[in-house]
C-alpha cells in the first residue's frame, strides 16, 4: 500500500515539473493572423527543436533553436482556418494552436444573378447573391458592405446597398417596363463583377390583324405586337392565323418578322378569320365579298 | 453419357440434311424473300400481274418492275423510282415495301382496275399507300399501268429568307462558377388530364414556349397511387413537337399501357426545356383541313410548304377539343415524303371513333426536319 502511494506521488511530480519546464520554455504563438501575412513564433529554451504548423490543406515544417523567433514571411499561411502549431524538442513537446482569418480587402467576388432573362415588370424578379473572397480565395466572413446596381438602357439605375452576413450579400431587384439588356454590377472595396439581365416583352396585348384582298387569296397582317407595356414583341414569335370556313380549317404558325407577322391564304366568301399567340386570342375578321 | 452423345449425333445429321434439303428444293417464298426469284412468274390475271410488280418494289428490282408496265412510255425508269422512294431524301428514301395487298376493283376482258395496298416500313413506324392501277391484257398476259404522280417541279428562283435564327453561347468550363449560363427556356403545361382507354391510361395536354427564345421541349409524367407511390413514369417519346418557338403551343400524349385510372391518385408532371439553336423558317402552310366524323373519323388537309428549301420530314400533330375547349385527343402522322417548296402534300389523322364525335375543334402542329439542318 505505502509502495503504491510512493509510486502515485512520484508520478505526480514528474507531470508537474515538465508542466513547470514547458511555461518557462512557453511557446508564444499569434492569437490571429491575417492570411498571407507575416508573422513569428516565439519559443524559450536553448536546443533544437521542430515547429510544425498544421493547418487546412496546407502544413509547415520548420527546424529551429528554441529561444529564437522564427520568422514566417508574407505568403507562408494562406489558407483562412485553425492551426494547430507543435514544437517537439528533445525532452519535450510542446502544443499551441492560433487563427488566419481571411483578409479585411475583398480581391474577388462571386456573383450570382439570376435570371439571366425575364419578363418586364416583374417585382423581385431579379435576384443577386454576392460572396466576397480575399487574395487567396479565402471567404470573408466580416461584415462587409456591397453595393448592388441595375441599369437600364434608358439610364434607370435602382441601387441597394446590403451588408455581408457570414460572407454573403444578397438582394431581389424589380424588372423594369421596358425592355433591354440590363447591367447588373456587384460592387465592393474596389472590386466588381457585372452580370447581364435581359428584360424581355411580355405576352401580346391587343392583338389586331386585318385582312384585305391579295390577288385570289386574302392577305393577313398584324399590326405591330406590343406587350401591355408597350414593349415591340421579338421577332420570332409564333402568331397563329386560322381560316374557318364551311368546317374547312386551315392554320399557319408565323414568325413574327420586323414586329409583325403576315400571311396569305384562301379567299372564300364567308370564311372567319382569327388570330392568336400562345394563350393570347386576338380579334376574328369575317371575309365577306 | 453415351444417350447424351447419340442426341448429338443425331442433332447434328439432322440439321445437316435440313440444311441440304432447304438449299436444293427451296420454297418459293424463301427464294424471293432471298433476292433471286419471284414468288409469282406468270401474269396471267390481273391480280397476278401486280402481284409481280409489288414483289419487284418490295424487292428493289426497279428495272424488272419498269420493264413490265404498259405505260413506261410516259415516264421514266428514275421518275418511276422517284414516285415511290421519294423524290427528295424522305422516310421513304430508306423505307422498305414490308408487305402489298392486292384487291380486284372491277375486270373486263382486256381491262381491270386493282387497288394496291403497299405497306412500307419506315423508321417511324409504318406507312401505307394506296394506288389503283389500270391493268391491261397484252398478248396471253397483263401488264400494270404505273398511276404516275410526278413531283411538281419548282421553277428556278431565288427566294429570300431572313426569318430569325437563334444561336446559342454555353458557359464555358473555364468560368467562375457564379457567371451565368444562358437561362434555359420557361415552358408551362397549359392543359393536361389524363384518360383511361382500353389498353391503359394516357395523358393528354398541351405545352406552351411562354418565353422569347426557342425550346428544345418533352414532358415526362409519373402516376402516383393514391398513397403516393409512384405507379409508373412515362415521356411523351414522339408524341409531341419538340422545338417549340416562342410563344408557340404543342400538344402531348404520354401512355401507360396497363395501367387503370382507378388506380392512378394523382399525377407529378415534368416539362424540360432546353435552349437550342433553331430557325423560325420555314413556315408550312395547314391548308384545307377538315374533319371526317365516324366512321373511319380523320382529320385530312394539306402542308405546303411556303420556305425555299426542301422539308425532308414533316411530322403532323393534332390536338382534339371537346365542346368545352378540352383536349380529348392527340395524335399525329409522319408525312413520308419531302415537302418541297409550294407543293401541296396530304395528310391524315385517324381519330378513335369512341371520341369522334365529341370532337369540336382542333389545333394542328407541325414539326419539321431538314437533312442537314439544325432542328
Amino acid at each position: 500500500m505505502i509502495t503504491r502511494w510512493a509510486f502515485l506521488l512520484s508520478g505526480m511530480g514528474l507531470v508537474l515539473m515538465q508542466l513547470a519546464f514547458a511555461e518557462e520554455r512557453g511557446m508564444r504563438l499569434p492569437k490571429a493572423v491575417e492570411a498571407g501575412d507575416a508573422f513569428s513564433i516565439q519559443s524559450a529554451g536553448s536546443e533544437k527543436a521542430t515547429l510544425y504548423i498544421i493547418g487546412p490543406e496546407q502544413v509547415l515544417k520548420r527546424e529551429i533553436q528554441t529561444g529564437e523567433t522564427t520568422l514566417f514571411p508574407a505568403g507562408a499561411l494562406y489558407n483562412a482556418g485553425h492551426y494547430l502549431a507543435v514544437l517537439i524538442g528533445d525532452s519535450s513537446t510542446e502544443t499551441g494552436s492560433f487563427d488566419v482569418v481571411p483578409s479585411s480587402k475583398p480581391a474577388d467576388l462571386s456573383f450570382l444573378a439570376r435570371p439571366s432573362r425575364l419578363q418586364v415588370g416583374i417585382h423581385d424578379g431579379i435576384t443577386g447573391a454576392v460572396y466576397l473572397f480575399d487574395a487567396y480565395h479565402n471567404l470573408i466572413v466580416a461584415p462587409t458592405s456591397v453595393s448592388f446596381e441595375l441599369s437600364n438602357p434608358s439610364g434607370t439605375v435602382e441601387k441597394r446597398i446590403m451588408v455581408t452576413r457570414d460572407g454573403a450579400a444578397w438582394t431581389g431587384m424589380d424588372s423594369t417596363a421596358q425592355q433591354g439588356i440590363d447591367k447588373f454590377v456587384a460592387r465592393s472595396g474596389g472590386i466588381s463583377s457585372t452580370r447581364i439581365v435581359r428584360q424581355v416583352p411580355g405576352d401580346p396585348c391587343e392583338l389586331k390583324m386585318s385582312a384585305r384582298q391579295a390577288g385570289k387569296q386574302v392577305q393577313l397582317a398584324t399590326e405591330p405586337v406590343r406587350d401591355c407595356n408597350g414593349n415591340a414583341v421579338p421577332d420570332g414569335t409564333i402568331v397563329t392565323f386560322t381560316a374557318t370556313y364551311r368546317g374547312l380549317q386551315s392554320t399557319v404558325d408565323v414568325p413574327l418578322k420586323r414586329g409583325f407577322a403576315e400571311v396569305q391564304m384562301a379567299e372564300h366568301s364567308g370564311a372567319m378569320f382569327s388570330v392568336a399567340s400562345g394563350v393570347v386570342l386576338g380579334n376574328q375578321i369575317r371575309w365577306d365579298k | 453419357m453415351n444417350k447424351g452423345r447419340l442426341l448429338a449425333v443425331y442433332l447434328t445429321v439432322a440439321t445437316v440434311a435440313l440444311i441440304v434439303i432447304g438449299t436444293l428444293w427451296p420454297v418459293p417464298t424463301a427464294v424471293a424473300y432471298a433476292g433471286r426469284g419471284r414468288l409469282l412468274q406468270s401474269s396471267s390475271t390481273p391480280e397476278a400481274a401486280v402481284e409481280n410488280l409489288a414483289e419487284d418494289i418490295r424487292t428493289q428490282a426497279w428495272q424488272k418492275a419498269y420493264t413490265h408496265l404498259a405505260n413506261k412510255a410516259q415516264f421514266t425508269e428514275q421518275e418511276f423510282v422517284n414516285d415511290l422512294t421519294g423524290y427528295y431524301p424522305s422516310l421513304l428514301t430508306y423505307s422498305t415495301l414490308d408487305k402489298f395487298e392486292v384487291r380486284p376493283l372491277h375486270a373486263s376482258a382486256n381491262e381491270a382496275e386493282i387497288e394496291l395496298k403497299l405497306q412500307w416500313s419506315t423508321v417511324v413506324g409504318a406507312s401505307v399507300s394506296t394506288r389503283n392501277l389500270r391493268v391491261v391484257k397484252i398478248g396471253d398476259h397483263w401488264e400494270p399501268e404505273w398511276p404516275i404522280v410526278k413531283e411538281p417541279i419548282v421553277p428556278p428562283q431565288v427566294i429570300p429568307v431572313n426569318y430569325l435564327r437563334w444561336d446559342v453561347i454555353y458557359r464555358g468550363a473555364g468560368d467562375d462558377w457564379g457567371a451565368q449560363d444562358a437561362e434555359a427556356p420557361h415552358v408551362r403545361i397549359v392543359d393536361m388530364h389524363p384518360v383511361e382507354r382500353a389498353d391503359g391510361v394516357v395523358i393528354l395536354g398541351e405545352l406552351l414556349n411562354e418565353d422569347v427564345v426557342p425550346a428544345y421541349v418533352s414532358v415526362n409524367a409519373t402516376l402516383l397511387s393514391k398513397s403516393k407511390l409512384p405507379i409508373a413514369s412515362e415521356g411523351s417519346f414522339d408524341k409531341i413537337s419538340h422545338l417549340l418557338l416562342p410563344k408557340q403551343v404543342t400538344p402531348f400524349l404520354i401512355k401507360f399501357p396497363n395501367v387503370n385510372l382507378s388506380e392512378v391518385g394523382s399525377v407529378r408532371m415534368e416539362p424540360l426545356s432546353t435552349l437550342v439553336s433553331a430557325s423560325a423558317d420555314p413556315v408550312i402552310e395547314i391548308d384545307n383541313e377538315q374533319l371526317h366524323p365516324a366512321p373511319e373519323a380523320s382529320l385530312t388537309g394539306q402542308l405546303i410548304n411556303q420556305s425555299g428549301q426542301v422539308v425532308n420530314v414533316a411530322h403532323v400533330l393534332g390536338a382534339f377539343y371537346d365542346k368545352s375547349g378540352q383536349v380529348i385527343w392527340v395524335a399525329d402522322e409522319y408525312i413520308d415524303r419531302a415537302l418541297s417548296p409550294q407543293n401541296p402534300v396530304p395528310f391524315e389523322i385517324h381519330i378513335p371513333e369512341d371520341l369522334a364525335r365529341n370532337v369540336s375543334s382542333q389545333r394542328t402542329v407541325i414539326a419539321t426536319y431538314t437533312s442537314g439542318g439544325s432542328l
